[in-house]
């Protein structure tokens, strides 16, 4: 059990190591599959040793075990060490680019670790590692859908070079850079201690730099820099938090400081709070995570659905227990309704897929973040429930989206006219993830009620989220409607197109589909045995079913009902007789059903656009008002923390 | 049982009209005349109309505009001419643009004539269509009967 | 006892609402044109027009639309017999979106110009009717303490006494929902000759029985969802609810009749203001008294 815990943690940086050596295809190819299958395996390994071996909380170090007490000092020093180590690339890459202020700000947060762990006040203590439910669903998700995208990314990256021979192909690096992130993230989520959550922490903000700025272009560049200093400023608060809780609480162990009474630890969650609201792309940080679109696609899919933004929120969920009653907890529900709305409206105002799927995500952490901010046990279940369903459906779409690029040399949803006829099994995948976002008996909209339920459940200053969630809800149906109709639209006599998406990709987008049917499928099941034990684990104290089993499979026959109600329809359809008529075109179809006869006689291309609001809902006009909005919430809240503590 | 005869809908098309007769098919719908009153919908859409009525003749750019409006109704469906100009080109007929009435183009099963036609008239025209639509789909479904015993 | 009342009244909306849906349709027409000086058609005219539509050819353009729009309509039926069943609103609502969802489909799967520009118009009618719909599950849950329709009738009040503004707004945008002006910007029963027929306008024959016949049931859940307002546990509350499904029904007739029809923009704002200050300002204020009790 010990063993598989630290493997998961090391595995990925060992083949983090190996990928970085490997220069051949074929071998890149076998390693990442056997790298990946490996990952896979630990990790259920993991999951099934956890289960069998009475399904409590792991502590490590513990008596007896491979990781001693003795050895931790040194892994301390170590980490200081690589710490310093990624400082200097920070330093290296600012200074050759003249960014003097983020350098200074790396400077600032490392130089406090340094001096904080040199003049021992850092009180080590034990539980640097530990895994319990949450940990655990987080593992399980960065472990699979995070392997699956870097075997996504073997053919992906392939046809990425063939297709972009301006960008230095640096795929060694690539593909070592992904399996870093893999192991952050999992010693991220499975670290007790705040200094090595730390440690992980500025690990994914440093490789997530590198990974948006792999083209080295200006505007990559520009991204990444900017990525780089909201990530860092997050840190910053991080490195504030440790400080903090090693001076005045005299522990870094993040269980034991929640266990803490909660008037005196109410700095402590509110500066780890902001550190996970930039982590997470919340307002007014949303930014970086559209900057990092620049990037190839598995870095996106990446980023945003298995590994970097979740981090945020994990670190939210963790908190969630005592963000209740805090001023912390007010913020953030705040910030994170104001968010789900927002970007949500901004969403439906971009063409470019990757635009409104990273717009997307940003909405859906904000409701996850909402949920953790209100702290009560319901909207914790539903937020773990919301970031099981998004991280497999985002990841399928990223994917999708990725491969649909290639296919026909674009990711604008205009162009993606009547690919329900162009590429039935893109278009299909594409199809169940936009449907797993925001349809009726699918994953996210099963967590949006349990959210609305949750929120009103817990009452009083709530009852403002749920006024922005049901206006969310209406722009969310609205951008996915509109992709919708773009894939459906199917001008006659659209051909098929070939497909060139390779096999290891369409691995990784058939094995999405499925866990996202099963997780719908299942999902009485497992909010049952897993998430509400997850809760108690966290320290709520009472869970009560936010949704009535009946309604849930009410839910669940839905599922049934969305594939068998068009299947039965299209039987019953055959059986109608029905005559072909031609599109009504006022009269002036040229009869293909795409040209109709202009004036002077003359055939003119129809062309139909979908009707974005950029003018009523665009990023130029709102984002710079709401960011501020968000900034007043936040000051707001840094000054009532802070007259709270002093 | 035909059924059609009790919800006529009708799609007005104008082809080359001064307009007159516009003016009067308008008239139809006023509380003056009120062809609501017969179940007439006036509908835009020639996939919904089960009459298609007529201004003005039909000229040499937008007969295919008449041909395809035509083809894209329902059967059973009928057609109406309305005005002189619609029955046989009236006094545009010799022009150099004008390629004559309705009946040209497509088959025309009611005439109004008139210049303009008057309101009472076009309901005249448009009531006799609505027979002639049961009669057609009265033979439709017979049709459609023998079709099925020989079978 | 109540499980059997719940089914018997699923299968009783199921049979019956497209012919009480019917008549009140005939009548609207009737008294519509009562209201402009005409005779007007029969009042079973609806009847009359639904019946000939489901014997006409049916022409199409690709066969998707007829698969869609069947699935639409089972969609709908779907909706109101949940919510005749006393389920959960919020449920009752996203099935609703989805139904109309499968309608905005079924209108582009054509790729037709101006089934396009009905079914955009028609997203933004959703997007301006959609957050107005949730807070009224939301109201419901504030005044009975649950989302399932059924517990209305174990209230001690009916639930208008605490959500006016709620009621008010739900009124509002019942107007967008029923495609009376001066919100019928998709598509409308009138001839708007800029859209042609908008949304419906490759609809022929049955298909467009089909949309004729969703909309009797819609109207009729979306009248059942008015009378909720008025239910509560005294016997005296289901006439009383439905002379208020009448009255608002009537209140509809005469908005149709009395208004022309505004900008889209106008639609989304003013809709959007109302669900924000009308139901949004109930829901503050309500949480508000339970909070200071």
């Amino acid at each position: 059990m010990e063993f598989c815990i630290l493997l998961l943690i090391l595995l990925p940086f060992i083949l983090s190591a190996a990928q970085f050596a490997t220069r051949s295809e074929s071998a890149r190819r076998i390693l990442t599959y056997a790298g990946s299958g490996l990952v896979i395996a630990n990790t259920l390994a993991v999951a099934v040793l956890w289960y069998t071996g009475g399904q409590g909380s792991v502590t490590l170090p513990a008596e007896g075990g491979l990781l001693t007490e003795a050895i931790v000092p040194f892994i301390g020093y170590g980490m200081l060490g690589v710490e310093i180590l990624l400082l200097g690339v920070v330093l290296w890459k600012c200074i050759s680019r003249r960014r003097f202020l983020i350098a200074t700000l790396a400077l600032a947060q490392t130089g406090l670790m340094v001096w904080l762990e040199l003049t021992g006040k850092i009180h080590e203590g034990a539980g640097m590692i530990r895994l319990d439910r949450l940990s655990l669903l987080l593992c399980v998700i960065v472990g699979i859908v995070g392997s699956l995208i870097c075997i996504f990314a073997v053919g992906y990256m392939k046809d990425y070079h063939h297709h972009h021979t301006e960008v230095a192909d640096r795929r060694p690096f690539f593909f070592s850079m992904l399996y870093i992130f893999l192991g952050a993230m999992f010693g991220l989520v499975l670290s007790g201690s705040l200094v090595w959550i730390y440690f992980f922490w500025e690990i994914t903000s440093v490789v997530s730099f590198l990974l948006i700025g792999y083209t080295k272009d200006d505007r990559a560049m520009h991204n990444a820099f900017r990525a780089l200093w909201m990530n860092l400023f997050g840190g910053a608060f991080f490195a504030a938090a440790i400080a903090y809780s090693a001076m005045k609480l005299k522990t870094v162990n993040l269980q034991v400081i929640l266990d803490r009474p909660s008037r005196t630890i109410g700095m402590v969650i509110f500066l780890l709070a902001i550190a996970a609201l930039t982590k997470s792309a919340q307002l007014p940080f949303s930014k970086w995570l559209l900057g990092a679109m620049v990037a190839p696609t598995p870095t996106s899919a990446l980023l945003h659905s298995a590994t970097m933004v979740k981090a945020g929120v994990y670190l939210l969920l963790r908190l969630s227990p005592v963000l209740g009653g805090q001023v912390a907890g007010v913020m953030v529900q705040f910030i994170g309704g104001l968010t789900f709305f927002v970007a949500s409206l901004f969403a439906i105002t971009h063409s470019d897929g990757k635009r409104v799927l990273a717009w997307s995500t940003v909405s859906n952490l904000g409701l996850i973040t909402a949920c953790a901010g209100v702290g009560t046990a319901e909207t914790v279940w539903a937020g773990a429930i919301l970031l099981i369903f998004h991280a497999v459906s985002k990841a399928l779409l990223f994917q999708t989206v990725g491969a649909i690029e290639h296919a026909i040399g674009s990711r604008n949803i205009e162009d993606m006219h009547g690919l329900f006829r162009r590429q039935p099994g893109l278009a299909s995948a594409l199809l169940i993830g936009i449907a797993g976002m925001f349809l009726a008996p699918f994953g996210m909209l099963i967590a949006k009620w349990e959210a609305l339920t949750a929120f009103l459940t817990a009452g009083g200053i709530s009852v403002l989220l749920v006024i922005l969630v049901a206006f969310g809800s209406a722009t969310t149906m609205m951008y996915w409607t509109q992709w919708l109709i773009k894939l459906l639209s199917v001008p006659a006599g659209t051909e098929e197109e070939s497909d060139p998406t390779t096999r290891s990709q369409w691995l990784s987008l058939s094995s999405h589909i499925g866990m996202m049917l099963l997780l719908c499928a299942a999902y009485p099941f497992y909010s049952d045995w897993f998430v509400t034990p997850m809760l108690l684990d966290m320290g709520f104290e009472r869970v009560v079913h936010v949704l009535s089993l009946s309604d849930r499979v009410v839910m669940v026959a839905l599922l049934a009902a969305i594939f068998l109600i068009p299947a039965g329809a299209r039987i019953f359809a055959k059986k109608i007789h029905f005559d072909r008529s031609p599109l009504y075109m006022s009269g002036v179809n040229e009869g293909d059903h795409r040209h109709y006869e202009d004036s002077y006689g003359q055939p003119k291309k129809m062309y139909l656009s979908n009707w974005y609001l950029a003018e009523v809902f665009g990023e130029q006009k709102l984002f710079t008002p709401i960011a501020w909005a968000s900034v007043v919430i936040l000051a707001i809240g840094l000054i009532v923390a802070f007259g709270g503590a002093f | 049982m035909p059924t059609i005869s009790k919800s006529p809908w009708m799609m007005h098309y104008d082809g080359s009209s001064c307009n007159g007769c516009d003016i009067e098919v308008l008239a139809c719908l006023t509380p003056l005349y009120d062809i609501e009153r017969f179940g007439v919908i006036n509908t835009g859409d020639p996939r919904q109309a089960d009459i298609l009525l007529i201004t003005g003749g039909v000229n040499y750019h937008n007969e295919s505009v008449v041909k395809q409006i035509y083809e894209q109704m329902p059967t059973p469906k009928v057609v109406v001419a309305v005005g002189i100009c619609a029955c046989s080109g009236g006094v545009f007929k010799d022009c150099y643009n004008i390629k004559g009435g309705v009946d040209t183009t497509i088959p025309v099963d009611i005439y109004v004539p008139g210049c303009a036609a008057r309101p009472e008239s076009i309901i005249d025209g448009v009531l006799q269509a609505v027979e002639l639509l049961a009669r057609k789909q009265t033979e439709a479904e017979s049709a459609t009967a023998a079709e099925g015993e020989a079978q | 006892m109540v499980y059997l009342l719940r089914v018997l009244c699923m299968l009783a909306f199921v049979v019956l609402a497209p012919f009480v849906g019917g008549l009140l349709s005939g009548l609207d027409r009737k008294l519509s044109a009562r209201m402009q000086g005409r005779i007007g058609p029969h009042v079973l005219q609806p009847f009359y027009d639904l019946y000939k539509l489901l014997q006409k050819q049916i022409l199409v353009v690709n066969r998707y639309q007829v698969m869609l729009l069947l699935s639409f309509l089972v969609m709908v039926v779907g909706t109101g017999a949940l919510f005749f069943g006393g389920f959960d609103l919020l449920l009752v609502f996203f099935v609703l979106t989805t139904a109309s969802m499968f309608f905005v489909l079924a209108a582009t799967v054509t790729n037709s110009p101006y089934a396009e520009l009905g079914a955009q118009r028609e997203l933004i009618q959703m997007l301006s009717y959609e957050p107005m719909i949730l807070l009224t599950a939301v109201g419901f849950f504030m005044a009975n303490g649950s989302f399932k329709g059924v517990d209305a009738f174990t209230a001690d009040l009916p639930a208008i006494v605490k959500l006016p503004g709620v009621f008010i707004g739900l009124v509002f945008v019942l107007t967008i929902k029923l495609r009376k002006s001066p919100f019928d910007l998709s598509t409308s029963h009138h001839a708007h000759q800029e859209l042609v027929k908008g949304v419906t306008t490759e609809f022929s024959g049955a298909l467009m029985g089909v949309v004729e016949l969703a909309h009797l049931y819609e109207t009729v859940f979306l009248l059942g969802l008015v009378s909720l307002f008025f239910i509560s546990s005294a016997w005296w509350s289901i006439p009383l609810a439905l002379a208020g499904a009448l009255l608002v029904w009537f209140i509809e007739v005469l908005i149709d009749n009395t208004s022309a029809r505004v900008k889209w923009n106008q639609m989304l704002s003013s809709a959007w203001i109302i669900t924000a200050v009308l139901g949004g300002g109930n829901l503050l204020v309500l949480e508000i008294i339970r909070m200071l009790s």
